[in-house]
C-alpha cells in the first residue's frame, strides 16, 4: 500500500541535498508537505517550482535551498516575494543561485522530463535577455527546416511532490480543476509523493477523461485535508486571499517572519491543517 | 457619479481596445481588470484565456492570481499549462496578448526581471513568467501601466519581453511574423509605434492631461503625433460596470475564504 503518514514520507523520499519539485500553479499547492520538509530540517535542497509562491517563499526564508529554477517569483496580484528578494538581494539565511526561465520554457521542459527527452524545443526566448544570464538556455537547427529553435534541460527532480483532491482505497490519485503542470511532474520524477485530502472507496460518475495518476507511478500518497491551504482544493475549499494579502507584511521583516513560521510551522503538525478543509 | 479618476480612464481605454472577437491572453493586474471591463461591456463574445489553462473564463470577480477558483469554475475548458503554452498560444491561436509591466522603452520592451545587474540587483522583481512567449506569439499586443519615470525610462536594465527591440524591422529580423505592441495605455495618453520607426508615438491625450504633465511623467523626450485628439472620456456605463467589478473584487478578496 503506497499509504504513509507525512512525516514517515518526507523522511523516506526527500534527502538533503536533492533536486526537489513542488508544483500546482496557484491551485492544490502543497503546503502541508513544504512545511514537513522545513520541520524536519532539510538542506542543500535545489527547488523547482514554476511559480514559487508563498511556498518557496517559506522554504527559502528558513534557509532550505540553495538554489532555484523557476519562471515567475511573485505572490500573485500582491507583489513580491520578500524571502525570495532578501535571499537574492542580500543573501539572508543564505545565498541562492537562480536558474531562470520563463513558463513556456519550463512548462516544456516538464514535458520534456515525462517524454523521457534530454531537452525540450520551443519557440521561445527570442530577443530577450534572459539567455545572456541563464548559460542552460541554447538552441537547435531544425534538421527539417533550418530554422534556429530555443532549447531548454528536460526537467527530472529527483522528487516531485503534489496535493491532489482524492485517492481511492488502491492509492490511485484524481485531480481537477487547474491541473498545471503536476501530471509532467510526477512522470519526470525518480520519486513522486502525494498529498491528498481524501480516501475514496470509489472516485464515483466522472470524465472518462478524468486526470488520474496510477498508484503504480506514485511513491506515497499521504492523507492531509486542508493541506494545501492558504492556495485551494476545487470542490472541497477556496483560496485564502486574504492571507496572500496579509503574507506581503509577514514576509517583509526577517524577525516577523521568523516568529509566524515558529507559531505556524515549526510547532505545529500536518493535522493541524486539517481546520481549513472543506466547510459542509 | 464622482467623475472617472486616472486609473479608471486607464481600464476604461484599455477596455475599448479589444473586440468581440478577440482571444485573449490575459495577463494579471491592470489587464485583467481590462480585459474583462470588456466582456462586460461592449465586447461580450470575448475569449479571454489565462496562463493557469483556463479557455473562454468568464470571472464574476477580478482574480488575485492567474489561477484562481473562479476562472476554472466558469472556464469554457481548463488544459494544461505545458498544453497552454504548446498548442494555444506557440500554436499561433492568440489574436490579443495584454500586459503590464514594471518598467518600459520607447520601443515598447518591458523590464520585469530586475532594477540594476541582474547577478547583483537593487531590485529583484518577479521575472517573466507568460510575457516573454507572449509578447512574441500573440498576434498583437496591447500594454497597459501608468505614466512615471521610473516605469518609462530611456533604457531597461533587462529585456524581459520583446517589444520592437531597437526598432525598424527587428522584430522581423529576428524571425517573428506577428506584430508585436500595437498600443500602450497609460494614465494620462495612449501611444503607438511610429509605422516606420516603431519608436511609441503619443497618439491622444486623456481629457484635461497636457503634454507637460505626460512627457514629466516619461523619462525620454516623448514624440507626439501631429493630430493629436482627446481620448473619449469614459461613458457613465462604463464606469458603473468598473466600479460594481471593482467592489465584488474587493469584498470577495478581502473576506475569509469559508
Amino acid at each position: 500500500m503506497p499509504f504513509q503518514p507525512l512525516p514517515d514520507a518526507i523522511r523516506a523520499l526527500v534527502h538533503d541535498g536533492d533536486t526537489v519539485a513542488m508544483e500546482g500553479f496557484t491551485h492544490l499547492i502543497p503546503f502541508a508537505a513544504a512545511h514537513e520538509l522545513i520541520r524536519q530540517q532539510r538542506r542543500e535542497l535545489t527547488l523547482v517550482r514554476m511559480t514559487p509562491d508563498l511556498i518557496f517563499d517559506q522554504l527559502i526564508g528558513m534557509g532550505v535551498a540553495k538554489a532555484l529554477t523557476f519562471s515567475w517569483g511573485g505572490n500573485p496580484g500582491v507583489g513580491s516575494l520578500h524571502r525570495l528578494r532578501d535571499a537574492v538581494e542580500h543573501q539572508w539565511p543564505r545565498p541562492i543561485t537562480l536558474d531562470e526561465h520563463s513558463h513556456a520554457a519550463l512548462a516544456s521542459a516538464w514535458d520534456a522530463g515525462a517524454a523521457n527527452l534530454p531537452f525540450a524545443v520551443l519557440r521561445g526566448y527570442v530577443g530577450v535577455d534572459l539567455p545572456k544570464v541563464n548559460p542552460a538556455i541554447r538552441s537547435v537547427t531544425c534538421p527539417y527546416t533550418g530554422e534556429q529553435l530555443a532549447t531548454v534541460p528536460a526537467l527530472r527532480p529527483d522528487v516531485t511532490v503534489i496535493h491532489a483532491q482524492r485517492a481511492d482505497r488502491a492509492g490511485n490519485v484524481l485531480l481537477e480543476g487547474i491541473i498545471g503542470v503536476q501530471k509532467q511532474a510526477v512522470l519526470a520524477a525518480k520519486r513522486a509523493l502525494v498529498t491528498v485530502e481524501e480516501v475514496v472507496d470509489d472516485f464515483g460518475p466522472r470524465s472518462l477523461n478524468a486526470t488520474i495518476l496510477p498508484a503504480w507511478t506514485l511513491s506515497a500518497v499521504c492523507v492531509v485535508p486542508g493541506g494545501a491551504f492558504p492556495s485551494y482544493a476545487q470542490g472541497y475549499y477556496r483560496r485564502d486571499n486574504a492571507f496572500y494579502l496579509a503574507w506581503d507584511e509577514i514576509a517583509r521583516d526577517r524577525d516577523t517572519f521568523l516568529r509566524w513560521m515558529t507559531a505556524n510551522v515549526l510547532d505545529k503538525t500536518a493535522e493541524d491543517f486539517a481546520r481549513h478543509r472543506r466547510v459542509a | 457619479m464622482t467623475p472617472a479618476t486616472p486609473t479608471e480612464v486607464m481600464t476604461v481605454v484599455a477596455a475599448r481596445a479589444l473586440r468581440s472577437s478577440d482571444v485573449c491572453f490575459v495577463g494579471i493586474g491592470a489587464p485583467s481588470a481590462a480585459c474583462n471591463l470588456a466582456r462586460l461591456t461592449h465586447a461580450p463574445g470575448i475569449t479571454l484565456i489565462y496562463e493557469s489553462g483556463t479557455i473562454g473564463t468568464e470571472p464574476q470577480v477580478l482574480p488575485l492570481s492567474i489561477g484562481d477558483g473562479e476562472l476554472c469554475e466558469t472556464a469554457l475548458t481548463t488544459v494544461s499549462v505545458p498544453e497552454m503554452f504548446r498548442y494555444w498560444l506557440q500554436g499561433g491561436r492568440i489574436t490579443v496578448g495584454f500586459l503590464g509591466g514594471a518598467q518600459i522603452d520607447r520601443f515598447a520592451n518591458l523590464n520585469t526581471t530586475v532594477v540594476g545587474p541582474y547577478a547583483r540587483p537593487k531590485v529583484r522583481l518577479p521575472g517573466g513568467g507568460g510575457a516573454p512567449e507572449i509578447a512574441a506569439l500573440c498576434q498583437q499586443v496591447f500594454i497597459t501601466m501608468s505614466l512615471g519615470a521610473r516605469a518609462f525610462v530611456p533604457m531597461l536594465d533587462f529585456i524581459t519581453s520583446l517589444g520592437h527591440g531597437t526598432g525598424g524591422d527587428h522584430r522581423a529580423r529576428l524571425g517573428l511574423t506577428t506584430r508585436g505592441p500595437t498600443r500602450v495605455i497609460t494614465d494620462g495618453c495612449v501611444l503607438e509605434p511610429d509605422p516606420e520607426t516603431k519608436e511609441l508615438t503619443v497618439t491622444s491625450l486623456h481629457e484635461g492631461v497636457t503634454r507637460e504633465q505626460v512627457q514629466a511623467k516619461c523619462g525620454w523626450p516623448l514624440r507626439f503625433a501631429p493630430q493629436l485628439p482627446t481620448t473619449p472620456t469614459p461613458g457613465a456605463g462604463e464606469l458603473e460596470v468598473l466600479r460594481a467589478l471593482h467592489e465584488r473584487t474587493d469584498r470577495a478578496h478581502r473576506g475569509s475564504p469559508s
